[in-house]
């Protein structure tokens, strides 16, 4: 046994070196933690293998064909996600028209004096508290307030405007418009937060040499704020839309699950997430290889998103030091 | 000094102009207001309909009775009340200790050692990983080996969302403990471990609580991982005297799915009330979590 304070001189004062007990207690809670940080690595090596493995036989059996073909039937043994594909990326693009306009526009109204504290904090708890409803009311909330509420306007919009391939189809229930619209409500939160981070990182000289030439205040965000934080908006912006291609819940019950390629905002879409909440419940083991493999294509497309997002919220960060 | 343009001062000739630079200016003040009105009508719509049409339908027999089949009138969701609370619980139990341990490592053991950097970079991917890839990786891991849907693998589904914001949240907590506080133990003698028991973490501890709160508010509002991990289930989690551990159990937010698309009212009112229960335990765990977490130093 090794004393390493051993070479210390014993005293009655309260500063003791530790005992050998305490040494070997020391040693094991180390190990302890280590043991936490590996655990979480072997997390993230056991999800990518578990659903990368599961997926090998589909891949295997389906092939490109798969990511490309755009008939689903568990009947003929035909599976193809492009449908879904489309879905997700159109569905998640809208919503992050709807949300990413909302949230920077919330985000320049609470850093930029346009309320005074109290009042500011109202609205940014209500952004907040968007934050915490669960996916799943949402969802409801979308089936019995916004399909009601959108229909007259999508009726107008249809027999109006019917021409144009946005608006060639009625709204029957459940349709791609109202799913991104609920999903623009989900990722305005997180959009209005990495925005305003970014926007308070401006340094308050910038704004001020801004004003102290003439400029108005609309004049001095839109050309001097807006610019020097538009990294850390874009950052807010792409991670937005990564939270929008994952999210599962609120467009498995408002975007209609029909797998069809179409531009129409108010047609029914699938999408991949949507795709997997439906099928994997009653999924039997044919069918579960080919979930799996639609699975991997969403880890991947979600994967490759939220790591340019955070790179560009790195960047942005070394910038603003 | 020569003539130079001085940028700052607006010519005379230029009043009229400056007059509808200020217009232009107070009119996009007007919808930035507007902006921020809008936005706001959702929360405000969704609490509305959850008081109006979840609050009239709540009672006690709703938070005690099984959920009806079909044309049955009453009824309620207490298996799935409880259901949450034992998978938010077993999720729990697997992403505290697991998140603590892993933050006390990035924070005080190796900060910026190899691994950290490593660990840390996983954990922020993971907050990004969609929710119904935990259920999916959950899937594979218990209930494909177990052969069954039951509560631990849901369980597992939500510790895996869990466990990224617990030890993200838990390395900040961590860190803003002063580092005056800890040199004055490591100058007693203290081992690091003695340092980090009495000192960090009971310093750190509010902000750690906040952290841990919030990850167990988002595992009790998630839907998606339970879908094919716990599935859902009639019946109690209890019954005639055994535990079902292993079986199918019942969630508020999957029944509230369930039933959201059935073409029963009495399930439609069911619904709207299992929304309002889950809503109230979210933003009750969240307010608490920010009285506990205020800034303290």
């Amino acid at each position: 046994m090794n004393k390493p304070f051993a070479v210390l001189p014993q005293t009655d004062s309260v500063c003791q070196p530790p005992t050998s007990t305490q040494f070997m207690l020391d040693r094991g809670f180390r190990g302890l933690c280590h043991f936490g940080v590996f655990l979480i690595l072997l997390l993230v090596v056991a999800l990518v293998v578990e659903i990368g493995g599961k997926a090998v036989p589909g891949i295997q059996k389906y092939g490109a064909g798969f990511i490309a073909g755009t008939v689903w039937d568990p009947n003929q043994l035909q599976y193809g996600i492009l449908p879904a594909i489309w879905g997700t990326l159109y569905s998640s693009l809208l919503a992050l028209l709807i949300g990413g306009f909302f949230g920077v526009m919330m985000a320049i109204f609470l850093t930029q004096d346009f309320l005074p504290p109290r009042l500011a904090m109202v609205f940014r708890t209500i952004i907040e508290l968007l934050a915490a409803i669960p996916s799943v009311v949402y969802g409801l909330w979308g089936i019995f307030v916004v399909i009601p509420a959108i229909r007259p306007l999508a009726d107008w919009l249809h027999q109006a405007l019917g021409w144009l391939p946005f608006f060639n189809s009625t709204l029957s229930g459940p349709g791609l418009l109202p799913a991104a619209i609920v999903l623009a409500i989900m990722i305005l939160p997180t959009i209005a937060a990495v925005s305003q981070d970014a926007l308070r990182a401006v340094p308050l000289k910038t704004k001020q040499a801004a004003h102290g030439m003439g400029a108005t205040h609309w004049e001095a965000i839109l050309k001097v704020m807006l610019p020097t934080a538009a990294t850390g908006i874009f950052g807010a912006l792409v991670l937005g839309l990564g939270r929008a291609l994952g999210e599962t819940m609120a467009l498995a019950m408002l975007v209609g699950n029909s797998n069809q390629i179409s531009l129409s905002l108010f047609s029914p879409a699938n999408t991949l997430a949507a795709l997997l909440a439906l099928n994997f419940p009653e999924a039997g083991p044919a069918e579960v290889e080919v979930l799996m493999y639609a699975a991997l294509v969403l880890v991947l497309i979600t994967l490759v998103v939220n790591l340019v997002g955070s790179s560009i919220m790195m960047i942005s960060q070394r910038g603003g030091k | 000094m020569q003539d130079q343009p001085v940028v700052s001062q607006p010519a005379p000739s230029l009043q009229h102009r400056l007059a509808g630079r200020s217009l232009r200016s107070a009119l996009l003040s007007g919808v930035a207001w507007v902006c921020a009105l809008i936005a706001s009508v959702p929360l405000l719509s969704v609490l509305y309909m959850l008081i109006m049409r979840g609050g009239s339908r709540l009672s006690w027999e709703v938070l005690s009775e099984l959920p009806p089949a079909g044309f049955e009138m009453g009824g309620g969701f207490g298996n799935a009340l409880v259901g949450t609370f034992v998978m938010v619980g077993i999720a729990a139990l697997i992403a505290i200790p697991v998140g603590i341990l892993a933050a006390i490592f990035l924070s005080e053991l190796g900060p910026s050692s190899k691994l950290a950097n490593i660990a840390r970079f996983a954990a922020k991917t993971l907050t990004g990983l969609p929710s119904i890839l935990a259920g999916v990786f959950a899937y594979a891991m218990v209930v494909l080996t177990t052969g069954s849907y039951s509560a631990p693998a849901g369980g597992l589904a939500l510790a895996v969302l869990m466990v990224p914001i617990v030890v993200l949240t838990a390395e900040e907590a961590l860190k803003m403990v002063p580092k005056a506080m800890k040199d004055a133990a490591y100058g007693m003698g203290c081992t690091r471990t003695q340092v980090i028991w009495k000192i960090v973490l009971p310093t750190g501890m509010p902000a750690i609580l906040t952290g841990v709160m919030l990850a167990v508010a988002r595992a009790a509002g998630e839907t998606a991982p339970l879908l094919f991990t716990a599935l859902f289930s009639n019946y109690w989690l209890y019954q005639d005297g055994s535990f079902e551990v292993m079986g199918p159990t019942a969630s508020l937010a999957v029944l509230i799915y369930n039933f959201s698309g059935m073409p029963f009212d009495n399930q439609i009112e069911l619904a709207w009330a299992a929304s309002l229960v889950l809503v109230l335990i979210v933003l009750v765990i969240n307010i608490v979590s920010r009285i506990i977490g205020r800034p303290r130093f």
